[in-house]
Formats: C-alpha cells, sequence, structure tokens
C-alpha cells in the first residue's frame, strides 16, 4: 500500500532507530481465522479483490476446489482445501485461508534491501511499499510462508496489507467484515487471543483435544493466527508449518555478515593506505633503470 | 604508435601489453567497478545510495545481472590471454613465504619472478573462483527470468554465496589496485602497454631477461 498515516516500527535497509514517541497503548492488531468455523465459501477472497482492485486472470479448473491454485499479485489470499483421512475412517475437509501472516518478526524486510520498500507499522501489520519496491525479490527468499509475488507486469512485489488502508481508519480488513461465519475476526492480539482460547475450549469440549492457537514463537509471533482443531499437527492444513523461523541461511546473509564485509572491505582498503604512508611506493631508480639498460646489453650481446 | 617502444626522454620500453589485452582488462575493469557499486548498494543499507550509479534502485536491479554477464565473458577471455603465465612455479610458494620481503620493499631478497610474482598468480585464481560462484549464485538470484526455476533454499544459499565472492572479489580488487598504485610504473603498463627496462628488471627479472634476449632494442 502506498504511503499512509501510520508509524511505522521497522523499515527495510534501514539502519537508524524508527521514530518511537508514539506506540499503540492497547497494543498490536491481530486478525483471527478460525479455521474450525470456516466453510470454504471465499468470500472473503472475493472481498479482498473488491476492496483492493484485484482481478486475476480466470484461469482453470485442475479437479481441487482451491481457485484460484496459487497466490500471485492479484490474489493476495487463496482458500486451501485439505482432506484428510482419519484413523477411523472418516474423513475431515481442513480449509486454511492463506496469505501473509504478518509475522512479527517478518523475513521479508530482513531480506529486503530498498530502503522503505518494506515497513512494520507500530500496529504490527507488515506493508509493502511498491513504489520502493525494485523488483529483486529478495523478499520471497526471506519469507518462510512463502507469501510474496513479483508481479510481471511492474516487477514489484504484492502480499496481502492486512488492509492497513482499513485498519489506519478504524476499521476491520475486507475479509473480515464479509466472512458470513463469523471466522475470520479482527481485533487487537490481546483480545484475539482472549477469543482464541474461549474458541479452542469451545473445541475440546467437542472432542478436539488438541484444539490449539497457531502463534508460532519462531517468527516472533503473527498478526494473523489460526484457531486449529489439530494445532498439534499444523502441517495437516495445506503444510502450514509447525516451527516456522527466518532460514538460517537468510540470517547469515542479511544479518552478521552485512557489517562484517562493510567492515572488511573498509579495512582493506585502508591497509592499503597505511602501508603505502608507513612503507612508501615501490620505485625504479635512476641506477636500477641504467643497470638494467646494460644487462640487456650483456645479454643481447651474448646471445649473437 | 599504440604502443611506443621509446619514453619521452629516448629510454627503450617493453611492451608488456598490447592493445587488444589492454581493452580487454579494461572492459573487465570497468564492469567490475559498476558491479561493485551496484551490488554494494543491495548488500547493505550504508551503501545504498549508491544505487544512483545505475540511475536508482530499479535500474540497479535490471542491469546489474547484464553487466555482469559482460564481464563474465570479458573476464573468461582474460583468463584465456593469460593463463599460460599463471601456473605456479618452483620459486612461487617461497616468495609467498617472504611476503614480509614483499611488502617492505625488499625485492632484491625474493626469488626471480618471472612474468608473474605468486601474489599475482594467487589473485588471478581467486578470480577465476570468484567469478565462477558469482556467475552461478547470480543466474539463481535473477528474479525476472531465473529464481523461479529453483527450488527456494537454494535461492537463499544463492544468495549468501553471492555476497561471499563478491566480499572476496572486491578486497581482492582493491589489493590489485593498491599494488598498482604502490608499484610504480605498474598502471603505465595497463594504460599505456609499456614498462622500463628497470621497472622489467627490477619486479619480473625471469620475464625481462626472456624478452630482451627475444626482441632488439
Amino acid at each position: 500500500m502506498a504511503l499512509q498515516s501510520l508509524d511505522i516500527r521497522r523499515m527495510s535497509a534501514t539502519t537508524v532507530q524508527e521514530p518511537v514517541a508514539r506506540t499503540p497503548v492497547t497494543g498490536t492488531v491481530a486478525k483471527l481465522i478460525d479455521v474450525s468455523k470456516c466453510i470454504g465459501c471465499k468470500a472473503c477472497q472475493t472481498a479482498c479483490m473488491e476492496w483492493n482492485d484485484l482481478r486475476d486472470e480466470v484461469g482453470e479448473t485442475s479437479g481441487i476446489y482451491d481457485n484460484p491454485r496459487d497466490l500471485t499479485d492479484q490474489s493476495w489470499t487463496v482458500m486451501r482445501f485439505s482432506e484428510v483421512e482419519k484413523n477411523d475412517g472418516n474423513l475431515e475437509w481442513l480449509i486454511r485461508k492463506d496469505g501473509c501472516m504478518h509475522c512479527d518478526d517478518p523475513g521479508c524486510l530482513k531480506a529486503c534491501p530498498s530502503p522503505g520498500a518494506i515497513v512494520q507499522y507500530t500496529n504490527g501489520i507488515v506493508d509493502f511499499h511498491q513504489e520502493n519496491c525494485i523488483g529483486c525479490g529478495y523478499c520471497v527468499a526471506g519469507c518462510p510462508f512463502d507469501v510474496p509475488r513479483i508481479s510481471k507486469k511492474d516487477d514489484r512485489a504484492y502480499k496481502c496489507t492486512l488492509c492497513s488502508d482499513r485498519v489506519a481508519v478504524g476499521q476491520e480488513p475486507a475479509c473480515v467484515k464479509t466472512c458470513p461465519t463469523g471466522a475470520i475476526v479482527f481485533g487487537t492480539k490481546e483480545d484475539m487471543k482472549v477469543h482464541a482460547s474461549e474458541r479452542i475450549e469451545d473445541l475440546k469440549s467437542r472432542g478436539y483435544a488438541n484444539a490449539g492457537l497457531y502463534d508460532p514463537a519462531g517468527v516472533g509471533g503473527t498478526h494473523v493466527m489460526y484457531v486449529l482443531h489439530h494445532a498439534d499437527q499444523p502441517g495437516l492444513y495445506h503444510g502450514l508449518k509447525k516451527n516456522p523461523s527466518i532460514s538460517p541461511v537468510v540470517g547469515l546473509w542479511k544479518g552478521l555478515t552485512k557489517p562484517l564485509a562493510l567492515a572488511g572491505i573498509a579495512v582493506t582498503a585502508l591497509a592499503g593506505f597505511f602501508h603505502y604512508t608507513r612503507v612508501g611506493p615501490n620505485e625504479v631508480s635512476k641506477e636500477e633503470e641504467a643497470e638494467a639498460l646494460h644487462e640487456a646489453d650483456s645479454i643481447r650481446e651474448s646471445e649473437k | 604508435m599504440s604502443t611506443p617502444n621509446r619514453d619521452n626522454d629516448g629510454n627503450p620500453l617493453i611492451e608488456r601489453y598490447t592493445p587488444n589485452e589492454r581493452s580487454n582488462h579494461w572492459i573487465t575493469a570497468i564492469c567490475f567497478v559498476l558491479l561493485a557499486v551496484s551490488g554494494l548498494a543491495l548488500f547493505h543499507p550504508a551503501m545504498a545510495w549508491m544505487a544512483v550509479f545505475l540511475g536508482g534502485g530499479q535500474w540497479t536491479r535490471i542491469l546489474h545481472p547484464f553487466i555482469g554477464l559482460v564481464m563474465f565473458v570479458s573476464f573468461a577471455l582474460l583468463v584465456l590471454r593469460f593463463w599460460r603465465h599463471n601456473l605456479i612455479e618452483k620459486g612461487d610458494k617461497q616468495w609467498l613465504k617472504q611476503i614480509d620481503d614483499v611488502v617492505n620493499n625488499r625485492e632484491e631478497k625474493l626469488p626471480p619472478v618471472g612474468h608473474y610474482n605468486a601474489g599475482q598468480k594467487l589473485l588471478f585464481w581467486v578470480l577465476i573462483l570468484c567469478m565462477l560462484g558469482l556467475l552461478l549464485s547470480g543466474v539463481v538470484l535473477w528474479r525476472a527470468y531465473f529464481s523461479f526455476y529453483f527450488p527456494i533454499e537454494i535461492v537463499r544459499l544463492a544468495g549468501l554465496l553471492h555476497a561471499f565472492c563478491a566480499f572476496v572479489i572486491i578486497c581482492s580488487i582493491i589489493v590489485h589496485i593498491y599494488a598498482g598504485i604502490w608499484v610504480k610504473g605498474s598502471i603505465g603498463a595497463m594504460v599505456r602497454g609499456t614498462v622500463s627496462y628497470g621497472w622489467a628488471r627490477k619486479h619480473h627479472p625471469r620475464w625481462f631477461a626472456e624478452v630482451v634476449r627475444k626482441t632488439r632494442d
């Protein structure tokens, strides 16, 4: 989304402290998706298209309910349908609304080399500012959830904004507004956790002993959380990662390596400067030139 | 004449690099500088301002890989031209052991050097490794055309490898440039193509003897 009136907590490719005088006293926000309440109607997908003015290309049906088949620069959320056979022979149809998880420690932001192309607002929302995006695709490598998509039209990265423009003026995201079963709710992260615990209690009383909240600590928690009936096996829900975290390779690439390498380069250049000012240049004296000419003559003489 | 055989004082000169070799070197060098500044712009926020050299962030992302290809091809030609001079010889190990004498300008104590000294040879082989690493990882990182062919873990490793090779090559080239400034007469070799008899005898005595034997003043 374009620049808007939300305070920024973190900005990509920026080393200075962001302004922190104003921090929301109510904490951050979160969207809670109760998978057990979702009926897979895809109204959220439609609301997302409508509010964000997105129109993906009409694809082809491939025999499964996922439509479109994957997230794209025009489809920021996709319902993932998983058919799971249980031990007692019954079938469970698990439907997960996929999209950006708005990590508290966002891998995309860590990987982004373009100042201000990815920001995290003080309310926790992670947003892409396409006007600053250079299209390198490092955010794709940084994301633990495979969410960002680069547009072929403008070579800029897109993903769910958590409707930061709506949130900025006190409204809930479009998907939340439209969800007919109340499976998606929005509020402060604190409130959402309380709401989730009530839902989990209810699910447990209905026989889902492993019901729980998905708010993975490996990425500092997320600002999109799930209530899962099988929280012990998040992989059932279209391969949702159990312990997602920023890849250690990205951590190394974008972490300690950066200042160390820069210091190494600076030290190498300085070493040259100080060598020159201490030892001095290696020059050929007039005598050495004369000796060389003399030696050349004698070599040529002996060759004759 | 492109490569004069006398300096302004009438002293004879030895040709060290032909015009084609020099152009080949400088095409590689210009590409390297553009790649280094644009690469550093993407590498660390403190260097982000360097994106101006290729016309901003978007242009940096677009042009950097293409310039990289030009540099690789140009460098490959340099390798074809110079690899014979960079084979490791007997005195090279000893030369490296006496690096203390090298940096303190005590060249007379070193084993006689041929066309290139052991440091130059080391640079040559390090550059080859870095160039290969940069090319392979660079292709994987090239989002517009290639990245989507590779699994995400490979793309991440490519990012790290690209940064590592770039670090090594930038430091190596800083040493290379400094050596040119430090050893007076070296820049002339690559700019004008010629060196004085004294320069050749002092820094590359075995090459000097060889050239003198083959040429007439």
